[in-house]
């Protein structure tokens, strides 16, 4: 058994300390690019959105470097990414490549259902970790969680230094050196201690203490808003251009609030349901509702813009994007929405981007000069 | 006497190239509106070929501003001290015209804007995403399909005597649908009328959805020389539509603008190479790199065999090897 896995931003690292944990051969497919998303084009449904084929395309890729197994996360969630393990077994099934499928599933539903769910789940794992060694499973588990949520943080530092360093490129260049490290670093421990030599890196870079830079808080579907290569950089762009960036959805957020206290029924993080209330009373799917609490929290926080991104035909950013204006009018706050599929053009896209930042700017320079929040619609 | 000083905007679209010379006190000497034709570095040329020959090629420029889809193009050719995008170009240049602008209406070759100004800020903008159904290439398309000039189109919309509503979401469907009521008898004036609604109506439903409209209203780009759209946008908005003198190089002019602004603010000298770099010959070549799993599609602009920009490369392998790299 080779196993492999769909890209996402930085899963690609947990899932790697994991398998190498639990000794279980795999392969990590190339990093999403132009090839994996045409391949999954060329499957998937035409309205099916742009996860769905870019993971198809991941899967192909792997599989064509000796991967025979898949490992995928599913959940009975309101989006249609719980049900795609299944759509990528049929289509890979369909289309000749003999690859099984290991769907991690959260329980979900009545006693009965959760018992069958439970007892799936475990067949999962056990496959995985090739036969029942708890304490191996257990261990690999905590050390999993315990780097995704190392990795996010290393991530939310270097938003941080890259518009602040005075040589441009430099955090460019510790993350590329990261990158390419890791691939030949084994076992949770190993990738532990270079995830720390990482940091000690970028703490490092030379700054500069006097940049006060726009901050731009980063929403939307969770995909296409983590997955570096589908949002063509955004981050790192953004950052090269002196921005500040934040992004509240995060990996290990949502193995942890999600898959942990969801399915042990702990108390979760919801503030930002909380700030969501006036405008998104309900969880109505994906993560609308967290798109638009963190925008109302970003707002509270003084952050200069949003940028909202979501895939093409994406249902619960669409409907929060239609909310947005009015917390753009409530708290002054001008929004970008960035809608991406496989026509995205990358020049066009830029375009919008460099423009709002200009807009940004020059509002920024325009409270300065008046000295209140003119701008603001109360 | 102070010598004159000059700057120059250059705006290269999908479907015009546009120049505009400016003197030091913002006044537009000479200003030049060219078909891009899909070839932007042969329009560049001519474009600055036709500039020399009339304000001659002496005069001192202090400044170069490039904007639009070709901006990185341009500003390697020419060598510009700025490099804008379309958006931020033609806010500048609407306020400089008509300063007390609140919403501007730009539609162009293949795209189209709203940009909603506040207390002389960018307040918020918009930008077509999905679709050129309302732009300037499919009336364009539209005209030569008609045999009619497109500068007469609109007025054919204006002579139109009942409505006829054109399905106007998708370019291929609006043909269709046009083609249609030709076929049923329609006339002419009534189709083309119908077009120029249903492309306002389009416009106003997508882009300028959830936007507050207020005067005053500036319209500009190629198309606001399309009088029937501009009759359809008076009577969809009950507001009067000003067009600026300088309505179809309003990009090249902020870019001139910008160039201004950024040359007094930071002085030193202009990138410019001057007129006569029309006599070098220019050749893009695309690769795409193998070195990652990104597979980046490198833009290679050469001149005289030697290599003068390279850009589109996420990690800087192709684009620092030379002096003259362009931030994208």
């Amino acid at each position: 058994m080779k196993v492999t896995f769909p890209h996402l931003g930085n899963l690609y690292v947990p899932i790697k300390a994991m398998l190498d944990d639990l000794g279980t051969d795999y392969v990590v497919p190339p990093f999403s690019n132009k090839s994996a998303l045409e391949l999954g084009t060329k499957y998937a449904p035409e309205l099916a959105c742009l996860p769905l084929k870019i993971t198809i395309g991941n899967f192909i890729q792997a599989y064509e470097k000796g991967a025979d197994t898949i490992i995928m996360v599913g959940g009975c969630g309101p989006c249609r990414f719980g049900y795609y393990y299944e759509m990528q077994r049929e289509i890979l099934h369909d289309i000749g490549y003999k690859m099984d499928m290991i769907a991690l599933d959260i329980p979900w539903g009545n006693y009965k259902e959760k018992v069958a769910g439970i007892r799936k789940l475990a067949e999962g794992v056990k496959k995985l970790a090739g036969g029942w060694n708890i304490n191996k499973i257990l261990k690999a588990a905590v050390n999993t969680t315990i780097i995704s949520k190392r990795m996010d943080e290393l991530e939310s530092l270097s938003f941080k230094v890259r518009p602040r360093e005075k040589k441009r490129g430099t955090t460019n260049e510790i993350m590329k050196e990261f990158r390419n490290k890791v691939f030949s670093t084994k076992g949770s421990a190993g990738i532990k201690k270079l995830i720390e030599y990482t940091e000690k890196k970028l703490l490092e870079v030379e700054i500069d203490n006097n940049y006060k830079p726009l901050r731009v808080g980063i929403v939307g579907e969770i995909y296409t808003t983590i997955d570096t290569g589908t949002s063509l950089n955004i981050q790192e762009r953004l950052g090269d251009m002196g921005v500040e960036v934040c992004r509240p959805v995060t990996i290990s957020g949502w193995i942890i609030e999600h898959i942990i206290k969801g399915g042990l029924h702990l108390p979760r993080d919801l503030r930002f349901a909380e700030a969501a209330k006036p405008y998104l009373g309900a969880m109505i799917g994906g993560h609308a509702q967290e798109t638009i609490g963190n925008s109302v929290l970003f707002a509270k926080d003084g952050y200069d813009g949003i940028i909202q991104i979501y895939p093409l035909t994406c249902m619960p950013e669409i409907v929060a994007e239609s909310i947005l204006p009015s917390i753009e009018r409530d708290y002054g706050i001008p929004v970008l929405t960035l809608i991406i599929d496989e026509m995205t053009g990358e020049a066009g896209y830029l375009t919008r981007v460099e423009a709002f930042l200009d807009l940004l700017e020059k509002r920024r320079e325009s409270k300065a000069i008046e000295g209140t929040t003119v701008l603001s619609g109360n | 006497m102070r010598e004159q000083q000059y700057y120059l905007g250059i705006d290269v679209g999908s479907v015009s190239t546009n120049l505009v010379l400016i003197d030091d006190s913002e006044q537009i000497v000479d200003k030049i509106y060219l078909r891009t034709e899909g070839q932007p570095i042969n329009a560049l040329r001519n474009g600055l070929k036709d500039m020399a020959s009339r304000v001659g090629e002496g005069i001192k420029i202090k400044g170069v501003g490039t904007t639009g889809s070709g901006r990185q193009l341009a500003s390697v050719i020419v060598g510009a001290d700025c490099v804008k995008n379309e958006i931020t170009a033609h806010a500048v240049a609407a306020q400089k015209l008509i300063p007390d602008v609140r919403t501007i209406l730009e539609i162009g070759g293949q795209d189209s804007k709203i940009i909603i100004l506040r207390n002389g800020v960018v307040y918020d903008f918009a930008m077509n995403t999905v679709c050129a159904a309302g732009t300037g290439s499919f009336l364009d398309r539209q005209a030569s399909r008609l045999s009619i000039p497109i500068s007469e189109f609109g007025q054919y919309a204006l002579r139109a005597k009942s409505t006829v509503r054109i399905a106007g979401r998708c370019a291929v469907f609006a043909e269709s649908d046009m083609i249609h009521k030709q076929q049923t008898g329609h006339s002419l004036e009534d189709i083309i009328n119908g077009l120029c609604e249903a492309l306002v109506r389009n416009y106003l439903n997508n882009l300028a959805k959830g936007k507050d409209i207020q005067d005053v209203v500036v319209f500009q780009g190629g198309v606001a020389a399309n009088v029937g759209i501009v009759a359809a946008f008076e009577r969809a908005l009950n507001k009067k539509i000003v067009i600026p003198k300088y309505f179809d190089v309003m990009g090249a002019y902020g870019a001139a603008l910008l160039a201004r602004e950024k040359m007094q603010k930071e002085g030193g000298n202009t990138n410019f190479y001057g007129f006569n770099i029309t006599e070098n010959e220019y050749k893009a070549k695309s690769i795409e790199c193998q070195g990652c799993s990104n597979s980046c599609e490198v833009i290679e602009i050469l001149s005289n065999n030697s290599v003068l920009a390279r850009w589109g490369d996420k990690c800087g392998k192709w684009s620092e090897q030379i002096s003259h790299a362009v931030n994208v």
